[in-house]
């Protein structure tokens, strides 16, 4: 097994992190009808991607800042793919030769109904994406799709979803994506994040486990008071 | 002082502007042709604006939003001056988008209105291309129209704050083929760039290199493959860009 502790900033994770809406098959059972209809107008015809800023990058251990208007955060957690070789309007098999590895990541998330704008003040809050605490190479791991992603609340699994539930595997997602959105050596790319995750909010401790991966845990604490700026 | 980033004899230099003339750190003087055109800056966040002037709010059949419309954009997207972007081959409707873009010079948290300008480096151009054919209801717009490869030109320079007083009041220019066929002004912002600091720092820490691309005013008409689209800031600088066709 070769892994390799993942801090991000550091040299193995110098890229964009990206997520992706829809792309567990529970997001469109949840949506149903309402898919069609206005404002949504119809299923996306490709991958629809999501930004987790600089900001928001943390590493395993790391607290997660609640700030003062957020009550309850979803914990989102994802099957985490390092890209090693950069892809553009790549075919599956070349997106999965460019799979440099697996961690884990949860993509915090202030619960929000809509997903018609860029979710912005629900995804992109300092310290908001926890990440690690390793890097796996892709030879050490069996098919994503045969794995599953485990979300935890102050030790208790909330959450078990398998990875065949994916819209898109993840060959066939970093295809997709590079048809219009090239992808990099250090990009992260979420494989897409359940409905489901279970909601935690400061005092506790929450935990994404992937076997193989290991278990990324963070604690989420309250934001302190008003700084002024952090420079 | 306007500052680029250049390719030149075999490596990245950073350039300024002397009258006009590109000039090397080690003080000589280049072609703007002589060399190749880096997007100023490599951001780590790029927050875009969407619908911020209401005469193009108006223009594209929306009403004048109440919270600033913003979208995000990946590394991808940037290109330097002087460079080319695809139009795919089913595109009907692909525009340019002249916007006014805020690059941020210290970390800022919390910064109020009133103190906005001083986390500000400086000041570039960037061509925000949409292919308005594509728009779907899910993170609208979401990066297949608005982060594509290539799609955002950015530069040729980036211009600090002592260069542009009031960055509230420029002229926005967009010419296709020579003939003018966007023009603004930086006034008829909807929120404005110190809101628009306030704004983002009030749930987000914006860093050194973060830039905002505060959106444009109307006038966005269809570009084909050939057009030489040329979107100007005054005082900032005329950011050349050429749209060649997707190849299949």
């Amino acid at each position: 097994m070769t892994s390799t502790t993942l801090r991000p900033g550091g040299p193995l994770l110098s890229g964009a992190v990206y997520g992706c809406l829809l792309n567990v098959r529970d997001e469109l059972d949840r949506l149903g009808d309402a898919i069609d209809e206005p404002p949504y107008n119809g299923a996306p015809t490709g991958p629809v991607l999501y930004v987790k800023t600089p900001n928001t990058h943390i590493a395993a251990g790391a607290p997660v800042p609640i700030p003062a208007d957020v009550d309850r955060v979803r914990v989102g957690a994802s099957l985490g793919v390092v890209i090693r070789d950069t892809l553009t309007r790549a075919d599956t098999g070349q997106a999965a030769a460019a799979i440099a590895g697996y961690t884990l990541v949860n993509d915090v998330t202030v619960p929000h109904e809509s997903l018609f704008r860029h979710p912005l003040k629900q995804k992109c809050r300092d310290g908001f994406c926890p990440i690690g605490p390793w890097l796996v190479d892709a030879a050490d791991l069996p098919d994503p799709a045969t794995l599953s992603v485990r979300a935890f609340v102050n030790g208790e699994c909330r959450h078990e979803a398998g990875l065949d539930r994916l819209v898109r595997p993840v060959a066939t997602l970093l295809a997709d994506i590079s048809d219009f959105t090239s992808l990099y050596p250090g990009d992260l790319i979420l494989a897409g994040v359940s409905p489901d995750v279970p909601l935690a909010g400061p005092g506790d401790t929450v935990a994404v486990e992937i076997d193989g991966l290991g278990r990324l845990v963070n604690p989420l604490v309250r934001e302190s008071g008003h700084r002024e700026h952090t420079s | 002082m306007k500052r680029a980033r250049i390719a030149f004899e075999g490596r990245v230099h950073q350039a300024r502007e002397d009258n006009g003339r590109v000039r090397l750190a080690d003080g000589r003087h280049v072609a703007e042709s002589e060399v190749v055109w880096l997007p100023p800056v490599t951001p780590g966040t790029i927050l875009a604006l969407g619908l911020n002037y209401a005469d193009h709010a108006a223009e594209i059949a929306s009403s004048a939003p109440n919270e600033p419309m913003v979208f995000l954009k990946g590394a991808n997207t940037l290109v330097g001056h002087r460079a080319f972007t695809p139009r795919p081959a089913d595109a009907t409707n692909m525009h340019y988008e002249c916007e006014l873009t805020v690059v941020i010079g210290r970390p800022a948290r919390r910064v109020a209105r009133a103190d906005a300008y001083d986390y500000i480096a400086g000041y570039t151009v960037a061509n925000d291309y949409a292919v308005r054919n594509y728009l779907e209801g899910f993170y609208r717009p979401n990066f297949r129209i608005k982060s594509r490869d290539n799609g955002t030109p950015m530069g040729p320079w980036l211009a600090d704050t002592a260069e542009i007083p009031d960055p509230m009041d420029l002229r926005l220019t967009t010419r296709v083929n020579g003939e003018t066929t966007q023009e603004g002004t930086t006034r008829d912002m909807i929120f404005d760039v110190p809101f628009l600091i306030e704004y983002f720092s009030s749930f987000m820490t914006l860093r050194p290199g973060d830039v905002i691309l505060t959106g444009t005013p109307k006038g966005t008409v269809n570009v084909m493959p050939g057009d030489e689209v040329v979107t100007e800031i005054e005082g900032i600088g005329a950011l050349h860009n050429t749209i060649v066709a997707r190849t299949p």
